[in-house]
């Protein structure tokens, strides 16, 4: 990087909405929305609660093509009520799953922003993301890939984290998070010693996208940039396909997840996991620009 | 007749100074003593209604003597009469309620505001006045000059010479008021060192040195995530540059911190630039290292940046740009409140800041009921000095447009930036300032207005700029308020009739007569859209605390 | 939440076929739908909004934009989280502009 050059911000996937993610990744002019705003009902639970509603509930579904290929697509808006799944936008992304197992494109994007089930929508919208997993894994199952694509604002927490983990691979974002409970849920259930929710650097040593890249956790780790997503996912999906279910492989997986506790279970932070895993200069990785962090990963001991 | 001279002790001072170290000496506190003995120390050389200087400003705090002296016995120690530019840590405000202090002189209350205006309530402490930082410091030198001086410093060496290493701030004013006039002088530092990298104060100035167990606290106050830049708040800035910034040929200001400012400084590569405005404006600043300064400075557009202290993060850049930055032999900065003050006062062309309120006079205040917030700087900088001599091309343009071609004077530019409603539809344009029920229930003389109507020379709202210095009259002064107050109360009450000729004449402007479509206002304008965008641009110099990373 | 409803006199604007969606139900923020409305003369407006009691001002900012904007013949749909009248003024801008952009 040189120091004087005049540096020029891109395309930021953290900073665009769910609509200019769908317009930057994919082709142009190629997406086409299902259940447009006002051919579908926004949030009666939200309404029941005096609360504004959006027209989309908060997730745009619809099909298009990328990179020539047919895919079906959902993106949240992690800005309307931190992309939380309540019972239609829930439904939505159920219903193209269910197409995708109908329509067998080439692959599913879930551009994925959330903290997870909308509490206002309770029950619903719980048994929205259980219905979710068993979508993805059906989908799976018919041998169309689905590809989470995690960079935004709210990254993949709670159900919609399981549900990334569910997907054939992801893609992150350094800016991106991973993890079941959020920062703030692990500060006011254990006490701020156990996790301090403001210490924005420790937030993203232990879920953020360069901490799930080197953990394995994610398949690629892109630049902040839609372009760099778009070129990841086209990446991915020239060079996999969806393999067959087996046992085999589930507990093949099981086990290493098995191992990972015992290895890294008493660890208080990134830094440690990564030392352990033979990163020479622990403190230089959130430093590091994607290049760099995608080198070294490469480098590391088996 | 006698010589006067004759019946008084004229070293006095000098032998109270003798009698305190005396007293240290006494009890075997040595120059360079562990912390465990500071209070002490405090209890030994300093006498109940003393005046004291605890250094702290809104940036560095000598917070562990500020600790250090609340934990003090009362009897020992009390009716102290504390001088402060800021009055921000819990320990200040410990000092009143555990009868240590009984009389305040300060500048900017911050965080403790609700506090203070209980204390004020209950007649736990008595405010000697409200000051602008230049006023405070200038009264170190007149009629509050301190016994004894707490302050904070980075490192020391066995001599006892100081380091302040980039945030030197308010050291330099404090320590010389109080070492040339028999006072004391206690400084915490983070670290003795065999030798510094340059000495900012000289032992022969320093009673006593204290290693503080923690380094001492620095508020990274200046930082402003661009990623929280809205449109609006772009929208604004382009005004601003187009409106004020190119028309008068501003070379020489101040930026108040705000997202506002920051919006403008993130728009001088782009937007500034595109305008041909590259050299022409914005050349030198009296301004803290502001990180959205960053993309500026690395375009060329900025010459020199005289600092009020530093900023979190910021000082391996500043010591990389020592051609912009002012920086020591070693390559640190080195800032001086006390001077950079003097520069926003007397040599800057501008100040442009935010507020809170505005009223039908253009008096602005940051004040709010129950919360006693005090001045800071921003009135010294957003104040029209009648004391200048010295010419500019923008000075001049100003002094004219307010007092016609035969204007004997310029005019600085005090330039007000406001979205006419903040968050929660609070209105900024009002008809009366909350400034008047807190002068009620304080009991002061005036009521604490930040900026003073007739210093204001233009206001910039979402719905344009007001140029006040084309007003001739107090009713034109009004409607051209009114005019650019949107959709506030006040806004609503305007005379149409009036407001359009006030367009007609330029006083008021519209983004459309500037050349400006609000639809164009996007943040793909802004040279740096996060904290990440300044690092990169820095080339990797810049390190933002912890809590404005998100990677 | 409060719902309000407006009708305003507007210069009547080209019919497009899309309906356009800008902004977002966040906090201090709101989305706008833009689609035909059935009188070309008039701009229909209902807003859902979660701040209370600013019905005035809504009319204030919307009785601007209809003066100033060929916005006849649109229906408009708005979910409101607290925004300001400088960023619905803004918003409404964009909006309209996304409307009639794909009449041309």
């Amino acid at each position: 990087m040189n120091a004087t050059n005049g540096f020029t911000p891109g395309h930021s996937y953290f900073e665009a909405t769910a609509r200019q993610r769908l317009q930057q990744i994919l082709d142009a002019g190629s997406f086409r929305e299902f259940l447009a705003p006002e051919t579908v009902e926004v949030s009666p639970h939200l309404a029941a609660l005096d609360l504004p509603g959006a027209f989309d509930d908060g997730v745009i579904i619809g099909a298009a093509s990328l990179g020539g290929r047919r895919v079906l697509v959902a993106a949240q808006e992690g800005r309307f009520m931190g992309g939380s799944v309540g019972e239609i936008h829930g439904a939505k992304i159920v219903g193209l799953l269910r197409r995708a197992v109908a329509e067998r494109p080439d692959a599913v994007l879930l551009l994925v922003d959330s903290g997870g089930v909308r509490l206002h929508e309770a029950n619903a919208g719980l048994i929205a993301i259980s219905e979710i997993m068993r979508a993805v894994l059906t989908v799976r199952a018919a041998g169309v890939p689905v590809l989470a694509l995690v960079g935004g604002s709210c990254g993949a927490f709670g159900g919609m984290g399981i549900v990334a983990k569910l997907c054939s691979a992801i893609l992150i974002s350094e800016e991106g998070r991973l993890a079941l409970s959020g920062p703030e849920v692990i500060e006011t259930v254990m006490g701020v010693e156990e996790f301090d929710s403001k210490d924005r650097a420790l937030v993203w040593r232990v879920t953020g996208g360069k901490h799930r890249y080197l953990m394995g956790d994610c398949a690629e780790l892109v630049e902040d940039d839609s372009a760099a997503f778009r070129l990841g996912a086209l990446e991915y999906l020239d060079t996999h396909g969806e393999p067959e279910p087996s046992l085999f492989t589930l507990r093949a997986v099981q086990q290493h997840l098995s191992d990972r506790m015992v290895r890294f279970g008493a660890y208080r932070d990134g830094l440690e996991v990564w030392a352990d895993l033979g990163v020479a200069q622990p403190q230089q990785v959130p430093l590091l620009d994607r290049d760099s962090l995608v080198a070294l990963k490469k480098g590391l001991p088996a | 007749m006698n010589p006067p001279s004759s019946s008084r002790n004229w070293d006095s001072l000098r032998q109270g100074h003798a009698r305190r170290l005396a007293r240290a000496a006494s009890l075997d506190l040595p120059r360079q003593l562990p912390a465990e003995q500071i209070v002490s120390l405090l209890e030994a050389v300093i006498e109940p209604g003393d005046r004291v200087c605890l250094e702290g400003n809104n940036q560095k705090q000598a917070d562990f003597l500020a600790e250090s002296l609340a934990s003090c016995n009362p009897a020992v120690l009390h009716d102290l009469h504390m001088l402060m530019s800021v009055l921000a840590l819990p320990s200040h405000v410990d000092l009143f309620e555990r009868g240590l202090a009984r009389k305040l002189d300060f500048s900017f209350s911050g965080p403790q505001g609700n506090r203070l205006a209980r204390l004020v309530q209950d007649r736990q402490i008595e405010i000697g006045a409200i000051h602008t930082y230049l006023e405070l410091f200038g009264r170190y030198f007149m009629d509050l000059t301190p016994n004894v001086c707490l302050i904070a410093a980075q490192a020391a060496d066995a001599a006892g010479n100081l380091y302040t290493g980039p945030n030197t701030e308010d050291t330099p004013a404090i320590v010389e008021a109080t070492a040339f006039k028999g006072g004391i002088v206690i400084a915490q530092v983070n670290e003795l060192r065999e030798s510094l990298p340059r000495v900012d104060v000289p032992a022969g100035w320093v009673d006593f040195v204290v290693v503080a167990p923690h380094p001492n606290y620095i508020e990274p106050l200046f930082t402003r995530d661009p990623a929280q830049i809205t449109e609006v708040q772009v929208l604004m800035a382009m005004m601003a540059i187009k409106g004020i910034y190119a028309e008068y040929g501003v070379k020489r200001l101040n930026h108040g911190i705000g997202f506002d400012t920051a919006a403008i400084e993130l728009l001088l590569p782009t937007y500034a630039a595109d305008l041909g405005l590259k050299g022409k404006i914005c050349t030198h600043w009296a301004l803290n290292p502001h990180p959205t300064l960053i993309p500026a400075i690395e375009a060329g557009f900025i010459e020199s940046v005289h600092c009020f202290g530093s900023e979190v993060g910021m000082d391996a850049y500043t010591a990389a740009r020592s051609d912009v930055f002012f920086t020591g032999a070693d390559g640190s900065m080195r800032s001086n409140r006390a001077f950079s003050q003097t520069a926003g006062l007397y040599a800057c062309d501008m100040f442009i800041g935010s507020t809170l309120q505005m009223d039908l006079a253009g008096n602005s205040s940051t004040a709010t009921l129950g919360r006693i917030a005090g001045f800071g700087g921003a009135p010294n900088m957003g104040s029209d000095p009648h004391g200048r001599r010295h010419v500019s091309p923008a000075w001049l343009k100003a002094g004219r447009e307010a007092s016609g071609s035969g204007a004997i004077r310029g005019r600085k530019l005090v330039v007000q930036m406001v979205e006419t409603f903040r968050e929660h539809m609070a209105p900024v344009f009002v008809d009366r300032l909350d400034a008047w029920a807190l002068q009620e229930s304080m009991g002061a003389e005036l009521p604490p207005i930040m900026i003073y109507g007739d210093d204001v020379s233009h206001i910039v709202t979402e719905e344009g700029i007001a140029n006040l210095l084309l007003c001739r009259s107090p009713e034109e002064r009004e409607q051209a308020i009114r005019g650019v107050a949107g959709f506030t109360k006040v806004g609503m009450a305007r005379d149409k009739r009036v407001v359009e000729n006030l367009r007609d004449r330029g006083i008021i402007r519209r983004p459309a007569d500037l050349g400006i479509d609000p639809r164009l206002a996007t943040r793909d304008l802004l040279a740096a859209r996060s904290i990440k965008d300044l690092v990169r641009c820095s080339g990797g110099l810049y390190a933002p605390p912890g809590r404005f990373r998100n990677w | 939440m409060e719902k309000l409803e407006f009708k305003f006199p507007s210069q009547p604007g080209k019919i497009s076929p899309i309906t356009a969606l800008c902004g977002v139900v966040g906090s201090g923020n709101l989305e706008i739908l833009v689609r035909t409305g059935s009188d070309a003369d008039v701009c229909e407006v209902s807003i859902k909004t979660s701040a209370r009691g600013f019905g005035e001002i809504w009319q204030a900012v919307l009785t601007d934009f209809a003066e100033h904007n060929p916005a006849g013949g649109t229906r408009i749909f708005i979910n409101d989280m607290g925004a300001t009248p400088a960023v619905v003024s803004l918003r409404l801008g964009q909006a309209l502009t996304e409307y009639l952009g794909v009449a041309q």
